[in-house]
Protein backbone atom coordinates (compact mmCIF):
# COMPACT_ATOMS: atom_id res chain seq x y z
CA UNK A 1 0.00 0.00 0.00
CA UNK A 2 1.52 3.54 -1.17
CA UNK A 3 1.51 5.92 1.65
CA UNK A 4 1.12 9.49 0.29
CA UNK A 5 3.60 12.23 1.27
CA UNK A 6 2.24 15.62 1.26
CA UNK A 7 4.45 19.05 1.16
CA UNK A 8 3.24 21.55 3.69
CA UNK A 9 5.61 24.80 2.98
CA UNK A 10 9.16 23.59 3.78
CA UNK A 11 8.00 20.29 5.67
CA UNK A 12 7.29 16.85 4.16
CA UNK A 13 4.25 14.68 5.64
CA UNK A 14 4.23 10.90 5.51
CA UNK A 15 0.99 9.45 7.12
CA UNK A 16 0.81 5.81 6.98
CA UNK A 17 -2.98 5.08 7.31
CA UNK A 18 -2.82 0.83 7.76
CA UNK A 19 -0.35 -1.84 8.33
CA UNK A 20 2.27 -2.31 6.06
CA UNK A 21 4.60 -4.99 4.93
CA UNK A 22 8.48 -4.38 4.98
CA UNK A 23 8.44 -3.51 1.31
CA UNK A 24 5.97 -0.55 1.22
CA UNK A 25 8.30 0.52 4.73
CA UNK A 26 11.01 0.19 2.08
CA UNK A 27 9.59 1.64 -0.27
CA UNK A 28 8.01 5.24 1.78
CA UNK A 29 11.82 4.93 3.01
CA UNK A 30 12.96 5.47 -0.70
CA UNK A 31 10.11 7.69 -1.84
CA UNK A 32 10.86 10.15 1.01
CA UNK A 33 14.79 10.16 1.03
CA UNK A 34 14.17 10.88 -2.89
CA UNK A 35 11.76 13.45 -2.47
CA UNK A 36 13.52 15.33 0.68
CA UNK A 37 16.46 16.19 -2.05
CA UNK A 38 14.32 17.09 -4.78
CA UNK A 39 11.96 19.44 -2.59
CA UNK A 40 14.94 21.03 -0.78
CA UNK A 41 12.49 20.42 2.25
CA UNK A 42 13.89 21.31 6.00
CA UNK A 43 12.23 18.81 7.86
CA UNK A 44 9.75 15.42 7.33
CA UNK A 45 6.61 14.24 9.79
CA UNK A 46 6.02 10.75 9.67
CA UNK A 47 2.32 10.17 10.78
CA UNK A 48 2.16 6.54 12.83
CA UNK A 49 -1.29 7.54 14.78
CA UNK A 50 -2.90 4.30 12.88
CA UNK A 51 -0.80 1.96 13.69
CA UNK A 52 -2.15 -0.76 16.48
CA UNK A 53 1.48 -2.41 16.48
CA UNK A 54 5.38 -1.70 15.60
CA UNK A 55 7.77 -4.33 14.90
CA UNK A 56 11.51 -4.16 14.52
CA UNK A 57 11.70 -3.81 11.16
CA UNK A 58 9.25 -0.64 11.13
CA UNK A 59 10.87 0.96 14.10
CA UNK A 60 14.52 0.17 12.43
CA UNK A 61 13.30 1.89 8.86
CA UNK A 62 11.67 5.10 11.25
CA UNK A 63 15.32 5.35 12.78
CA UNK A 64 17.01 5.34 9.28
CA UNK A 65 14.78 7.64 7.45
CA UNK A 66 15.79 9.96 10.46
CA UNK A 67 19.11 9.19 10.11
CA UNK A 68 19.14 9.53 6.14
CA UNK A 69 17.11 12.74 5.83
CA UNK A 70 19.56 14.07 8.62
CA UNK A 71 22.35 13.45 5.80
CA UNK A 72 19.81 15.22 2.90
CA UNK A 73 19.17 18.35 5.37
CA UNK A 74 16.29 17.67 6.72
CA UNK A 75 14.99 17.06 10.64
CA UNK A 76 12.70 14.19 11.11
CA UNK A 77 10.17 13.53 13.68
CA UNK A 78 7.61 10.81 14.34
CA UNK A 79 4.44 11.71 15.77
CA UNK A 80 1.28 9.82 17.04
CA UNK A 81 2.72 6.71 18.84
CA UNK A 82 -0.04 5.53 20.76
CA UNK A 83 0.58 4.71 24.39
CA UNK A 84 -0.10 0.97 24.06
CA UNK A 85 2.31 0.91 21.43
CA UNK A 86 4.65 3.08 22.88
CA UNK A 87 5.11 0.75 26.07
CA UNK A 88 5.45 -2.21 23.83
CA UNK A 89 8.44 -0.84 22.12
CA UNK A 90 10.25 -0.19 25.09
CA UNK A 91 9.70 -3.65 26.21
CA UNK A 92 11.07 -4.80 22.98
CA UNK A 93 13.69 -2.41 23.37
CA UNK A 94 12.53 -0.19 20.42
CA UNK A 95 13.29 2.92 21.65
CA UNK A 96 14.21 5.26 18.67
CA UNK A 97 17.18 6.46 20.28
CA UNK A 98 17.78 9.66 18.72
CA UNK A 99 15.13 10.14 16.64
CA UNK A 100 12.50 12.57 17.79
CA UNK A 101 9.04 12.03 18.40
CA UNK A 102 6.26 13.97 19.47
CA UNK A 103 2.90 13.72 20.96
CA UNK A 104 0.76 14.18 17.09
CA UNK A 105 0.94 16.24 13.73
CA UNK A 106 0.16 19.96 15.10
CA UNK A 107 3.21 19.26 18.20
CA UNK A 108 5.16 17.75 14.96
CA UNK A 109 4.90 20.88 13.17
CA UNK A 110 5.42 22.52 16.70
CA UNK A 111 8.95 21.09 16.87
CA UNK A 112 10.21 21.49 13.18
CA UNK A 113 9.16 25.07 13.35
CA UNK A 114 11.17 25.56 16.71
CA UNK A 115 14.20 23.44 14.85
CA UNK A 116 14.41 26.15 12.35
CA UNK A 117 14.39 28.89 14.38
CA UNK A 118 17.46 26.93 16.21
CA UNK A 119 19.03 26.50 13.37
CA UNK A 120 18.54 30.22 12.58
CA UNK A 121 20.00 31.26 15.46
CA UNK A 122 23.01 29.81 15.73
CA UNK A 123 25.59 28.76 13.44
CA UNK A 124 27.16 25.69 15.67
CA UNK A 125 24.85 22.45 13.96
CA UNK A 126 23.25 20.82 16.82
CA UNK A 127 23.78 17.15 17.66
CA UNK A 128 21.22 15.51 15.92
CA UNK A 129 18.57 14.19 18.48
CA UNK A 130 19.39 16.73 20.89
CA UNK A 131 16.26 18.51 22.05
CA UNK A 132 17.13 20.85 24.43
CA UNK B 1 -28.80 -50.98 64.53
CA UNK B 2 -28.73 -51.76 68.08
CA UNK B 3 -31.66 -49.31 70.03
CA UNK B 4 -29.24 -46.45 71.64
CA UNK B 5 -30.35 -44.67 74.52
CA UNK B 6 -27.99 -41.77 74.18
CA UNK B 7 -29.54 -39.54 76.47
CA UNK B 8 -27.45 -41.70 79.67
CA UNK B 9 -24.61 -39.96 80.53
CA UNK B 10 -22.76 -43.15 81.79
CA UNK B 11 -23.06 -45.72 79.24
CA UNK B 12 -25.04 -49.14 80.10
CA UNK B 13 -23.09 -52.26 80.58
CA UNK B 14 -24.33 -54.06 78.00
CA UNK B 15 -21.62 -55.84 76.04
CA UNK B 16 -23.63 -55.25 72.62
CA UNK B 17 -22.29 -57.68 70.46
CA UNK B 18 -23.48 -56.08 67.02
CA UNK B 19 -21.81 -53.33 67.53
CA UNK B 20 -18.79 -55.21 65.93
CA UNK B 21 -20.54 -55.28 63.00
CA UNK B 22 -22.21 -51.64 62.77
CA UNK B 23 -21.10 -49.72 59.83
CA UNK B 24 -19.23 -46.47 60.31
CA UNK B 25 -22.48 -45.03 58.95
CA UNK B 26 -24.20 -46.45 61.61
CA UNK B 27 -21.49 -45.18 64.30
CA UNK B 28 -22.02 -41.81 62.70
CA UNK B 29 -25.55 -41.78 63.33
CA UNK B 30 -25.28 -42.62 67.04
CA UNK B 31 -23.25 -39.89 67.80
CA UNK B 32 -24.75 -37.51 65.69
CA UNK B 33 -28.06 -38.65 68.07
CA UNK B 34 -25.90 -38.31 70.98
CA UNK B 35 -24.74 -35.02 69.91
CA UNK B 36 -28.42 -33.62 69.15
CA UNK B 37 -29.53 -34.89 72.65
CA UNK B 38 -27.31 -33.07 74.26
CA UNK B 39 -27.18 -29.83 72.14
CA UNK B 40 -28.26 -27.08 74.80
CA UNK B 41 -25.10 -28.72 77.58
CA UNK B 42 -22.55 -29.23 75.13
CA UNK B 43 -22.82 -25.74 73.21
CA UNK B 44 -23.26 -24.55 76.68
CA UNK B 45 -19.92 -26.24 77.96
CA UNK B 46 -18.53 -25.15 74.58
CA UNK B 47 -19.03 -21.21 74.65
CA UNK B 48 -17.30 -21.46 78.30
CA UNK B 49 -14.41 -22.49 77.06
CA UNK B 50 -14.19 -20.00 74.77
CA UNK B 51 -14.69 -17.65 76.93
CA UNK B 52 -12.37 -19.22 79.38
CA UNK B 53 -9.51 -19.66 76.89
CA UNK B 54 -10.14 -16.00 76.14
CA UNK B 55 -10.81 -16.63 72.03
CA UNK B 56 -12.92 -13.75 70.47
CA UNK B 57 -12.53 -10.90 72.93
CA UNK B 58 -13.74 -9.11 70.25
CA UNK B 59 -17.81 -9.88 70.58
CA UNK B 60 -19.96 -10.00 73.51
CA UNK B 61 -20.78 -13.32 75.36
CA UNK B 62 -24.26 -13.15 74.19
CA UNK B 63 -22.88 -12.91 70.37
CA UNK B 64 -20.70 -15.59 71.33
CA UNK B 65 -23.32 -18.24 71.99
CA UNK B 66 -25.40 -16.86 69.55
CA UNK B 67 -22.24 -18.07 67.04
CA UNK B 68 -21.72 -21.10 68.99
CA UNK B 69 -25.42 -22.13 68.34
CA UNK B 70 -24.93 -21.52 64.63
CA UNK B 71 -21.59 -23.36 64.64
CA UNK B 72 -22.62 -26.30 66.33
CA UNK B 73 -25.81 -26.77 64.37
CA UNK B 74 -24.02 -26.79 61.40
CA UNK B 75 -20.89 -28.66 62.31
CA UNK B 76 -23.09 -31.73 63.57
CA UNK B 77 -25.12 -31.57 60.37
CA UNK B 78 -22.22 -31.75 58.38
CA UNK B 79 -21.33 -34.84 60.64
CA UNK B 80 -24.73 -36.33 59.89
CA UNK B 81 -24.87 -35.80 56.10
CA UNK B 82 -20.95 -35.89 55.07
CA UNK B 83 -22.08 -32.61 52.83
CA UNK B 84 -19.65 -29.66 53.54
CA UNK B 85 -21.43 -27.19 51.23
CA UNK B 86 -23.52 -25.80 53.98
CA UNK B 87 -21.09 -25.67 56.23
CA UNK B 88 -18.36 -23.66 54.22
CA UNK B 89 -21.40 -21.32 53.14
CA UNK B 90 -21.64 -20.60 56.72
CA UNK B 91 -18.13 -19.89 57.86
CA UNK B 92 -18.19 -17.71 54.38
CA UNK B 93 -20.34 -15.79 56.33
CA UNK B 94 -19.61 -15.84 59.90
CA UNK B 95 -16.04 -14.37 58.37
CA UNK B 96 -17.38 -12.03 56.74
CA UNK B 97 -19.40 -10.88 59.89
CA UNK B 98 -15.94 -11.22 62.54
CA UNK B 99 -13.18 -10.23 60.48
CA UNK B 100 -14.02 -6.92 60.42
CA UNK B 101 -14.05 -6.94 64.23
CA UNK B 102 -10.52 -8.11 64.44
CA UNK B 103 -11.00 -11.94 64.90
CA UNK B 104 -7.77 -13.49 63.87
CA UNK B 105 -7.00 -16.55 62.41
CA UNK B 106 -5.83 -18.90 65.49
CA UNK B 107 -9.13 -17.59 67.65
CA UNK B 108 -10.80 -19.48 64.47
CA UNK B 109 -9.03 -22.34 64.32
CA UNK B 110 -8.93 -22.29 68.24
CA UNK B 111 -13.01 -22.30 68.98
CA UNK B 112 -13.15 -24.81 66.03
CA UNK B 113 -10.35 -27.16 67.88
CA UNK B 114 -12.03 -26.56 71.19
CA UNK B 115 -15.71 -27.88 69.68
CA UNK B 116 -13.94 -30.79 68.27
CA UNK B 117 -11.99 -30.97 71.75
CA UNK B 118 -15.34 -30.29 73.68
CA UNK B 119 -17.34 -33.46 71.72
CA UNK B 120 -14.63 -35.85 71.84
CA UNK B 121 -14.93 -35.53 75.86
CA UNK B 122 -18.46 -36.02 75.92
CA UNK B 123 -17.78 -39.07 73.79
CA UNK B 124 -15.48 -40.38 76.30
CA UNK B 125 -17.67 -39.93 78.86
CA UNK B 126 -20.12 -41.89 77.59
CA UNK B 127 -18.33 -44.65 76.16
CA UNK B 128 -15.89 -44.82 78.89
CA UNK B 129 -16.66 -48.54 79.75
CA UNK B 130 -16.55 -49.45 76.58
CA UNK B 131 -13.06 -48.34 74.85
CA UNK B 132 -13.23 -51.09 72.04
CA UNK B 133 -16.77 -49.05 70.93
CA UNK B 134 -15.09 -45.31 71.96
CA UNK B 135 -12.45 -46.55 69.32
CA UNK B 136 -14.88 -47.24 66.81
CA UNK B 137 -16.69 -43.96 67.23
CA UNK B 138 -13.55 -42.21 67.42
CA UNK B 139 -12.36 -43.68 64.54
CA UNK B 140 -15.59 -42.60 62.27
CA UNK B 141 -15.87 -39.13 64.36
CA UNK B 142 -12.33 -37.88 64.08
CA UNK B 143 -11.90 -37.64 59.90
CA UNK B 144 -14.72 -36.08 59.53
CA UNK B 145 -14.22 -33.48 62.83
CA UNK B 146 -10.66 -32.96 60.70
CA UNK B 147 -12.55 -31.85 57.51
CA UNK B 148 -14.87 -29.80 59.51
CA UNK B 149 -12.12 -27.59 61.19
CA UNK B 150 -10.06 -27.86 57.56
CA UNK B 151 -13.44 -26.33 55.93
CA UNK B 152 -14.07 -23.52 58.78
CA UNK B 153 -10.02 -22.59 59.11
CA UNK B 154 -9.81 -22.55 54.89
CA UNK B 155 -12.99 -20.69 54.63
CA UNK B 156 -11.77 -18.45 56.82
CA UNK B 157 -8.65 -17.86 55.53
CA UNK B 158 -9.81 -17.74 52.68
CA UNK B 159 -11.68 -14.51 53.45
CA UNK B 160 -8.98 -13.01 54.93
CA UNK B 161 -6.89 -13.74 51.62
CA UNK B 162 -10.59 -12.14 49.91
CA UNK B 163 -11.15 -8.87 51.68
CA UNK B 164 -6.81 -8.54 51.90
CA UNK B 165 -6.82 -8.56 47.63
CA UNK B 166 -9.94 -6.57 47.55
CA UNK B 167 -7.98 -3.54 49.95
CA UNK B 168 -4.98 -4.06 47.76
CA UNK B 169 -7.11 -3.12 44.90
CA UNK B 170 -8.51 -0.16 46.20
CA UNK B 171 -5.13 1.08 47.78
CA UNK B 172 -3.67 0.54 44.09
CA UNK B 173 -6.52 2.49 42.72
CA UNK B 174 -6.34 5.23 44.90
CA UNK B 175 -2.06 5.27 44.92
CA UNK B 176 -1.82 6.21 41.69
CA UNK B 177 -3.13 9.79 40.37
CA UNK B 178 -1.53 11.53 37.45
CA UNK B 179 -1.99 14.96 38.64
CA UNK B 180 -1.52 17.85 35.91
CA UNK B 181 -0.17 21.44 37.93
CA UNK B 182 -0.36 23.53 34.81
CA UNK B 183 -0.62 23.43 31.14
CA UNK B 184 1.50 20.32 30.15
CA UNK B 185 2.77 19.75 33.09
CA UNK B 186 2.20 16.53 34.83
CA UNK B 187 3.08 15.12 38.27
CA UNK B 188 2.71 11.44 39.33
CA UNK B 189 3.52 10.87 43.15
CA UNK B 190 3.67 7.29 43.74
CA UNK B 191 3.76 6.24 47.43
CA UNK B 192 4.10 2.27 48.71
CA UNK B 193 5.14 -0.70 47.72
CA UNK B 194 6.02 -1.10 43.93
CA UNK B 195 5.59 -4.43 42.16
CA UNK B 196 5.48 -5.40 38.58
CA UNK B 197 1.34 -5.21 38.45
CA UNK B 198 1.39 -1.94 40.05
CA UNK B 199 3.95 -0.96 37.68
CA UNK B 200 2.70 -1.51 35.02
CA UNK B 201 -0.80 -0.03 35.54
CA UNK B 202 0.59 2.99 36.76
CA UNK B 203 2.30 3.13 32.81
CA UNK B 204 -0.66 2.77 31.36
CA UNK B 205 -2.20 5.52 33.59
CA UNK B 206 0.29 8.22 32.60
CA UNK B 207 0.84 7.38 28.84
CA UNK B 208 -2.95 7.77 28.97
CA UNK B 209 -2.64 10.97 30.64
CA UNK B 210 -0.26 12.48 28.85
CA UNK B 211 -1.95 12.15 25.63
CA UNK B 212 -5.25 13.00 27.02
CA UNK B 213 -3.16 16.25 28.58
CA UNK B 214 -1.02 16.79 25.98
CA UNK B 215 1.61 16.90 28.32
CA UNK B 216 5.48 17.75 27.69
CA UNK B 217 7.27 17.21 30.67
CA UNK B 218 5.98 14.68 33.24
CA UNK B 219 7.67 14.52 37.14
CA UNK B 220 7.52 11.24 38.98
CA UNK B 221 8.06 11.88 42.47
CA UNK B 222 9.16 8.67 44.01
CA UNK B 223 9.30 10.07 47.66
CA UNK B 224 7.46 7.84 48.65
CA UNK B 225 8.43 4.20 47.49
CA UNK B 226 10.52 2.61 50.28
CA UNK B 227 11.83 0.02 47.84
CA UNK B 228 12.99 -1.00 44.54
CA UNK B 229 14.02 -4.04 42.88
CA UNK B 230 15.53 -4.16 39.19
CA UNK B 231 12.58 -5.23 37.87
CA UNK B 232 10.78 -2.16 38.68
CA UNK B 233 13.73 0.27 38.75
CA UNK B 234 14.05 -1.25 34.85
CA UNK B 235 10.36 -0.92 34.34
CA UNK B 236 10.73 3.23 35.30
CA UNK B 237 13.27 3.28 32.71
CA UNK B 238 11.23 1.65 30.30
CA UNK B 239 8.25 4.12 31.69
CA UNK B 240 10.23 7.01 30.74
CA UNK B 241 11.43 6.15 27.24
CA UNK B 242 7.93 5.47 27.00
CA UNK B 243 6.74 8.69 27.57
CA UNK B 244 9.51 9.84 25.65
CA UNK B 245 7.84 8.65 22.27
CA UNK B 246 4.87 10.20 22.98
CA UNK B 247 6.73 13.72 23.00
CA UNK B 248 7.04 13.98 26.87
CA UNK B 249 10.31 14.73 28.96
CA UNK B 250 10.38 12.92 32.50
CA UNK B 251 11.76 14.08 35.29
CA UNK B 252 12.71 11.98 38.64
CA UNK B 253 12.63 13.05 41.63
CA UNK B 254 12.96 12.20 45.25
CA UNK B 255 14.96 8.80 45.24
CA UNK B 256 15.98 7.97 48.44
CA UNK B 257 19.81 7.36 49.35
CA UNK B 258 19.07 3.49 49.65
CA UNK B 259 17.27 3.22 46.11
CA UNK B 260 20.33 5.48 44.95
CA UNK B 261 22.38 2.68 46.50
CA UNK B 262 20.34 -0.25 45.80
CA UNK B 263 20.23 1.01 41.69
CA UNK B 264 23.57 1.53 41.55
CA UNK B 265 24.40 -1.88 43.51
CA UNK B 266 22.27 -3.51 40.75
CA UNK B 267 23.50 -2.03 38.07
CA UNK B 268 20.11 -0.53 36.78
CA UNK B 269 21.14 2.18 33.89
CA UNK B 270 19.57 5.59 34.45
CA UNK B 271 21.96 7.50 32.67
CA UNK B 272 19.12 8.16 30.43
CA UNK B 273 16.76 9.47 33.00
CA UNK B 274 16.50 13.02 34.10
CA UNK B 275 16.60 12.99 37.70
CA UNK B 276 16.35 15.56 40.27
CA UNK B 277 16.30 15.63 44.32
CA UNK B 278 13.24 16.50 45.52
CA UNK B 279 9.53 17.77 43.83
CA UNK B 280 10.06 20.87 44.30
CA UNK B 281 13.44 20.84 42.28
CA UNK B 282 11.86 18.62 40.00
CA UNK B 283 8.97 20.83 39.27
CA UNK B 284 11.50 24.05 39.14
CA UNK B 285 13.44 21.87 36.35
CA UNK B 286 10.14 21.14 34.58
CA UNK B 287 8.84 24.72 34.64
CA UNK B 288 12.37 25.52 32.70
CA UNK B 289 12.14 23.32 30.14
CA UNK B 290 8.36 24.60 29.58
CA UNK B 291 9.78 28.04 29.45
CA UNK B 292 12.69 26.82 27.17
CA UNK B 293 9.95 25.66 24.45
CA UNK B 294 8.37 29.18 24.20
CA UNK B 295 7.32 28.96 20.08
CA UNK B 296 5.18 26.22 21.87
CA UNK B 297 1.52 26.35 20.07
CA UNK B 298 -1.46 27.58 21.79
CA UNK B 299 -2.89 25.02 24.50
CA UNK B 300 -5.70 23.82 22.52
CA UNK B 301 -9.17 23.28 24.02
CA UNK B 302 -10.20 20.03 25.34
CA UNK B 303 -12.39 17.69 23.26
CA UNK B 304 -10.46 19.17 19.99
CA UNK B 305 -7.84 16.55 19.85
CA UNK B 306 -7.07 14.91 16.86
CA UNK B 307 -5.33 11.92 17.86
CA UNK B 308 -7.07 8.89 18.63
Amino acid sequence: MEVPILRQGQYLIASIQSALTDADLSHLREALIAQVGRSRCRGVIVDVTALDVMDSFAVRTLRDIAHMARLRGAETVIVGIQPDVAFAMVQLGLTLKGVATVLDLEEGLAFLNRRDEERLLETRPKRFGDRG
Amino acid sequence: MANKNPSTSISPRAPEPPALSESAAGLLRELVAHLRQNRTQLREEWARRITRAELLTAMTEEEIFAEATAVYDNYVEALETGTFEALQAYSRRLSERIIPRGVETDEVVGIVLLLRDVLARSLFTKYQDNVDKLNRILDSYEPAANRIANTVAVGFVEERERIIRQQQEAIRELSTPVLQVRERLLILPIIGVMDPQRARQLTEQLLRAIRANRAKVVVIDVTGVAAMDSGVANHLVQTVEASRLLGATCIVTGLSPEIAQTLVTIGVDLSEMATVGDLQGGIEEAERLLADRSVLPAPREPGTDTSR
